[in-house]
């Protein structure tokens, strides 16, 4: 307890926490987003459009995550000059890299969501389909109408998978400079060695404070809202 | 198992999220013994940074540096024919000593309070201070010149913190994981300053790729004393260790491995080096 209260008194715990939770929730959607149109790209039928959905999934999917990051920091952000925030600013540091991590983790979760949407398209019987064309129904709009609308809620035990991945894996962009929480653990170990086991404890903790619920969660979500067929 | 070996396995699994690098692991050799009297011979497992340009580093099968010069003199002093490196990143230098994988560890391991808690420490063989290091045409004269600046330096470092906190309270702060990536942020011009040890920014200095593009300001504001890490109560080893540099030092060869190493143009704070190691404790 004493090794644990030294912890929280000299290092920014929560704050860290807190970026752990906002890298998380702003890149889960940034990837729902690029990942719906990835996924919906590749059932499309339009030849471009399929082989770009194609291309996206297996280059950034079979890509570490480690070799995207520092591909936005230093390709795009030290070499090209590509700044997301305001040249200047007190600021620009930080928010460049919490945004660029941002990018990092959305583009590459979005082919792991893209995978997972697909296959909950897969599991929307071909009679479906059919139906919504005989009633006059576009591709967009039975897409919108029949098909996602189903395809998700069929979809939503690997979605959560890959949001419990994502979690974890935002630990990553701690190499460009974020302080969440892999960033902390750092930092805690370099000063305080003395202290490794309550350390490790500490961080183990807030990752399972942040991933045992939403595992659970997304369990009794795909119950109840799975389609019975 | 105990639970303090569960313990440290788990600790140990929590670690290897914090390596980016992928160093080949190599076991270590058992220690069975090799601790014994100097002059025992056999071979020994060394730590050192495989990372550090002028003071430990990987260059091919060879290793080279500072760092690698004093530990294979004061191994041939103990007695050791064979010398092992293995790498020791910072974060797990504690965890190699405790659990015997390595003798000694010689890796810029600074000798501070709450180390010693968990492990003892001979030398100091080398007393570095923390130093800027800029672009060769830079106006940065010194730490209280960076405000407004952006300042580089490792993610779990003090260096930059205290820069912030001491000299320049508006200066923006860059972590990196590693320092060849806060240099090469220097050298690409997204960064104006990288922060740490004068004698590790030396190295870096002295890279060919770097060589006349980049300088260290040589303005030095803090002592760190560069032990070496040895098992908690280990005293035997340490008088054996501080003797060693003590000769080392004495004999002209500490002079000759700076320079070989870091390059003769370095010139580290006369009034503290070379050291006088303290007593073991």
């Amino acid at each position: 307890m004493d090794a644990l209260s030294t912890l929280l008194e000299s290092y920014d715990v929560l704050a860290a926490f807190w970026m752990t939770v906002k890298l998380t929730f702003w890149s889960a959607i940034g990837a729902l987003v690029v990942g719906t149109v990835v996924a919906v790209c590749r059932v499309s039928p339009v030849g471009v459009l399929q082989a770009f959905g194609t291309a996206y999934v297996t280059l950034i999917r079979n890509t570490p995550l480690t070799l995207i990051v520092f591909f936005c920091a230093f390709g795009l952000l030290n070499t090209l000059g590509v700044s997301l925030a305001a040249a200047g600013s007190p600021t620009e540091i930080v928010d460049n890299n919490f945004r660029f991590g941002l990018i990092a983790l959305s583009v590459y979760h979005a082919s792991f969501v893209a995978e997972a949407l697909r296959s909950g398209i897969n599991t929307v019987p071909q009679g479906q389909a059919e139906a919504a064309r005989a009633i006059g129904l576009g591709f967009g709009a039975s897409l919108r109408e029949v098909i996602l609308p189903q395809a998700f809620r069929g979809a939503i035990a690997p979605l959560g998978n890959t949001l419990i991945a994502l979690t974890k894996n935002t630990t990553v962009v701690a190499t460009i400079g974020v302080a969440e929480l892999s960033y902390v653990m750092r930092g805690m170990i370099e000063l305080n060695p003395s202290l490794l086991y309550a350390i490790f404890l500490l961080v183990a903790a807030c990752f399972v404070v942040l991933t045992l619920p939403t595992g659970l969660l997304f369990t009794s979500l795909s119950r109840r809202l799975v389609v019975q067929r | 198992m105990t639970r303090n070996q569960i313990l440290g396995a788990l600790a140990a699994a929590g670690l290897a999220l914090t390596t980016a690098s992928c160093a080949s692991a190599e076991n270590a050799v058992p220690e069975a013994g090799s601790g014994g009297s100097a002059g025992a011979g056999g071979p020994v497992t060394v730590g050192i940074k495989f990372d550090q340009p002028g003071l430990g580093q990987q260059v091919g099968s060879e290793f080279k540096g500072f760092d690698v010069e004093v530990a294979q003199y004061v191994a041939k002093e103990l007695g050791y024919t064979d010398v092992t490196f293995k790498e020791a990143p910072s974060a797990q230098r504690e965890t190699l000593l405790q659990s015997g994988q390595v003798k000694m560890i010689f890796a810029t391991y600074s000798i501070t309070d709450d180390r010693k808690q968990k492990v003892s420490f001979g030398g100091p063989y080398f007393v570095a201070g923390q130093d800027l290091l800029v672009k060769a045409d830079s106006d940065i004269t010194g730490p209280d010149a960076l405000n407004g600046k952006k300042l580089c330096s490792v993610t779990g470092s003090t260096s930059a913190k205290k820069v912030q906190d001491q000299f320049a309270g508006q200066v923006q702060l860059q972590e990196y994981d590693t320092y060849s990536k806060c240099v090469e942020a220097l050298n690409s011009g997204r960064i104006d300053a990288v922060t740490t040890d004068n004698v590790i920014l030396a190295g870096f200095a002295a890279q060919p790729q770097y060589e006349g593009k980049l300088k260290v300001v040589g303005q030095t504001f803090s002592t760190e004393k560069y032990g070496v890490g040895l098992m908690k109560g280990d005293t035997a080893t340490c008088e054996k260790v501080n003797a060693a540099i003590t000769k080392m030092v004495s004999d002209g060869a500490w002079q000759k491995a700076l320079d070989d190493t870091v390059g003769a143009d370095f010139k580290p704070d006369a009034a503290t080096n070379p050291p006088t190691p303290e007593p073991c404790s």
